[in-house]
């Protein structure tokens, strides 16, 4: 899937005045790619999605979209579809005129489009819908509306700003997949900007994960997911367990952190800071709650255990979430998978947890997605 | 308490109905004037019921012209002013916020400026642009028509803004983003895109200025040049007197007002009846005799009521004649009259009598002219001022067509002899709108004023 049209950002700055919305953004996005931006509301991505379609002329840096120069090119003569946040499907128009309005501007005559919007009528499994208005129907029959008027315009690069925030739980998880098989079906690039890391990780090829105008990491979901870069994206991407403390030894990429509250612990220092994180320095270890397993015996797994005692639990289905404190008074979090079995440890129990090297991962002190 | 509750319900109903009086009292009674053969427009005494005066104002050239002249300038200035308020409520929400507010208050400031202000500027200023621009431009800068447009449209085109800009409130620029993002030029994206969405606002828009402009006259009065609008020539008729004919034309107003009033409705109601159907919403169908379309439409089933009157009054105008109760009318009043100038008469031979007993009255004289003089009369061209001094003179001659012409009784203290007068005249010249007056001689007798004005 590299026939596609990429898309570059070179060095991207976007300032408002004082205010710097994108600082100094550089990412290579190929053709065909499933191209997600996570991050927190207000961290610059909905702006850079501005930038490509057009709506925006960055303060320095280039926007690349085929390896053409985009600068000075208007929103309407970009090979780009955007699907806006709220949608934006003209509440007046009927949903044919709504799909094929990228025809309409082009001067195509009613029956080619009718044909044409039967056609994506049909993709989007609305067959004989085309005479509704928008506000007649459901929140996902307007969401596969909004994208059928994006592909319709036939362009290289569909760019999606937050489209399912708006949908319910289930409907969101059901449109995850659907957009993923349009995309593979339609094979162009896709770029999207979403807050919920789920929707990131699900269906992008890569994702960037974006903090207050920087991109911190790009990189596959599983690579964001188990080797972050920063603390920040350890934290924002899905849950983790943060030990703070000192790097006591470095051995290669491995790293003896003493923590405050949990002894000396083991971890493997992610890509981003090998050779970087030194002995002495602030550093911060993750592990993942579902990293963590139950052994009766500390002794075969040195550095790489904690003993802590069972604060409370939560069953959540697939599930259960078991807080604990070690002796130190830090808060962990572990999760259990539900196979089937009674309650696995009670309240007050002290358990001895482990975990395997590859799952923690050590880095340098820094800011943590806020709670 | 229920007791109280019972007091307050009726102090409800009564202020409604003395708010409604208020509201449409005059509107009824200037109606029901319309159909009194009166030449006055009065519903008291009521002669007959009659529609001379449709037949009058359909007759009276200088109404219908200035009729012409209203709509011809009320499109001018809807056309205008749309795309003024349009452009400028749109600029409102471009503008840099930190402007906003200045700019809003610039474009409102119109609105807060007096009419007069408006029209003399207006005048005053294309009159210094044709000389500047020079004589080929005279024409065209001091026509009535283009002033008047020009001049109305200043402040409307503020009203409009504000019917806009509470429609744009409502836009989301996203879809303009939208529209350009899928290929549509500035201009497509305007026009496909955010002109459909500002229909019912240019609709309404529309409307009121369109309403505006008809009803406006102290800009207009200033500009109007040759082609005086209905509420200009409406005021000049009330300077020179009126007839019921100017009733006639309101009754027919309001008749439209109330039609295209109902018809709106009705036709809101239609749509959000099939609206609810197109929903799946099913409306309850009450088997009855009306069609489906008047169905649980009250509107347009009192508009098919209204209709109907009016059409039955419009041919019951054709053929309905008065004549037989103006008649009837003319010769009671005749029949009044005569005896009031027996008595007149009977009264001033005594006055006579007792003056030649007297003797000459120094103070007579001096005291006649107040009376007439102070009866409000502008115009003195009937009743010479040296002929007031003359007792001779007054009689049969002045305070005749005074009061009918003014209405108000004059102020000399003859309440009752002028009140009669003025309908025995009537009663002989009806549709002549009392101003060429047959001298009742002995109703108007000057030795009747004589008599007060000597007391």
């Amino acid at each position: 899937m590299t026939d596609g049209v990429g898309v570059e950002l070179e060095n991207l700055w976007i300032r408002f005045g004082e205010f710097v919305a994108v600082r100094d953004a550089s990412v290579n996005i190929n053709g065909g790619d499933f191209f997600s931006f996570l991050g927190p509301s207000g961290c610059g991505k909905t702006t850079i999605l501005r930038a490509v379609s057009g709506f925006l002329q960055p303060s320095e840096g280039r926007v690349l979209i085929g390896g053409r120069d985009m600068a000075g090119i208007g929103p309407n003569k970009r090979p780009t579809a955007l699907i806006f946040q709220n949608l934006a499907l003209f509440p007046l128009m009927k949903v044919w005129e709504n799909i094929t309005f990228s025809m309409e501007v082009r001067g195509a005559s009613a029956s080619e489009r009718r044909r044409r919007a039967d056609e994506l009528l049909e993709m989007i499994a609305l067959e004989g819908q085309g005479n509704k208005l928008p506000g007649e129907l459901s929140g996902g029959q307007k969401q596969r509306v909004a994208i059928a008027r994006a592909l319709c315009a036939e362009p290289d690069v569909l760019l999606l700003d937050e489209p399912l925030s708006a949908l319910d739980l289930k409907l969101r998880q059901h449109m995850r997949t659907e957009l993923r098989a349009i995309q593979q079906r339609v094979g162009i690039t896709f770029i999207y900007i979403t807050h919920d890391q789920g929707e990131a990780l699900t269906m992008s090829d890569n994702v960037a994960v974006m903090r207050a105008g920087v991109i911190e990491q790009i990189g596959t979901g599983h690579a964001i997911y188990d080797l972050p870069a920063t603390p920040f994206v350890a934290s924002f991407v899905g849950e983790n367990n943060v030990f703070r403390g000192k790097v006591l030894e470095v051995k290669g990429d491995e790293a003896l952190i003493r923590t405050n509250r949990s002894g000396d612990l083991l971890a493997q220092i992610t890509p981003a800071a090998r050779g970087v994180l030194k002995v002495g320095d602030d550093a911060m270890m993750f592990v993942r709650p579902e990293a963590f397993s139950l052994v009766d015996d500390a002794g075969a797994h040195a550095g790489k255990s904690l003993t802590a005692r069972v604060v409370n639990e939560e069953f959540e289905g697939n599930s259960y979430s078991v807080f604990l404190e070690s002796e130190g008074g830090k808060r962990i979090k572990m999760s259990l998978p539900n196979v089937g079995q009674e309650r696995v440890v009670s309240t007050g129990d002290d358990l001895i947890l482990k975990y395997e090297l590859r799952n923690a991962v050590a880095m340098p002190a820094g800011e943590l997605a806020s709670e | 308490m229920r007791h109280n509750v019972l007091v307050s319900r009726l102090a409800l109903g009564l202020y409604l109905v003395i708010f409604f009086g208020y509201l449409l009292g005059p509107l009824v009674i200037m109606s029901m004037t319309a159909f009194n053969s009166n030449p006055f427009p009065t519903i008291s005494p009521w002669d007959c019921f009659s529609f001379e005066w449709f037949q009058v104002l359909a007759d009276d050239e200088r109404i219908l012209r200035s009729i012409r002249n209203s709509v011809v300038i009320g499109l001018g200035t809807v056309v205008l002013s749309v795309a003024m308020g349009l452009a400028a409520a749109l600029l409102l929400t471009q503008i840099w916020p930190r402007w906003r507010a200045t700019y809003y208050t610039i474009i409102i400031a119109p609105i807060l400026i007096p009419g007069v202000v408006l029209g003399i500027s207006t005048v005053v200023f294309w009159d210094r642009m044709s000389r500047f621009l020079g004589p080929a431009t005279s024409d065209l800068f001091h026509n009535g028509i283009f002033l008047t447009v020009l001049g109305q449209s200043t402040f409307i085109a503020s009203y409009t803004m504000l019917v806009f800009v509470a429609r744009l409130q409502r836009y989301d620029p996203g879809l303009t983003e939208a529209a350009l993002d899928l290929g549509a030029t500035h201009v497509q994206a305007f026009r496909k895109i955010l002109l459909p969405f500002m229909r019912p606002a240019i609709a309404s828009a529309a409307v009121l200025a369109f309403l505006a402009s008809f009803e406006n006259y102290n800009t207009t009065t200033f500009t109007f040049g040759r082609y005086p609008t209905l509420t200009i020539e409406l005021a000049q008729k009330v300077r020179y007197g009126i007839n019921p004919s100017i009733s006639a034309l309101a009754f027919i107003i309001v008749m439209l007002t109330v039609f295209f009033a109902l018809s709106a409705e009705a036709w809101r109601r239609g749509r959000m009846k099939m609206a609810g159907q197109a929903g799946g919403d099913p409306v309850p169908q009450r088997a009855g005799i009306l069609p489906a379309f008047l169905r649980g439409n009250w509107a347009a089933v009192v508009l098919v009521l209204f209709s109907f009157v009016a059409i039955t009054l419009f041919w019951t105008a054709r053929s309905y004649s008065p004549e037989q109760c103006k008649a009837e009318v003319r010769a009671a009043k005749q029949a009044e009259a005569a005896k009031r100038r027996e008595e007149l008469l009977r009264r001033r031979e005594e006055m006579r009598r007792q003056q030649q007993m007297k003797g000459p009255d120094i103070f007579a004289p001096s005291g006649r002219p107040a009376a007439p003089g102070a009866s409000g009369r502008p115009d003195t061209d009937r009743a010479p001022f040296g002929g007031v001094f003359d007792p001779g003179n007054l009689e049969g001659q002045s305070g005749t067509g005074n009061a009918p012409r003014d209405g108000s009784p004059p102020q000399g203290g003859t309440e009752p002899q002028t009140g009669a007068g003025t309908g025995a005249e009537n009663g002989e010249e009806p549709g002549n709108g009392g101003n060429r007056t047959t001298p009742f001689g002995s109703v108007f007798d000057p030795g009747n004023l004589s008599g007060t004005a000597g007391n």
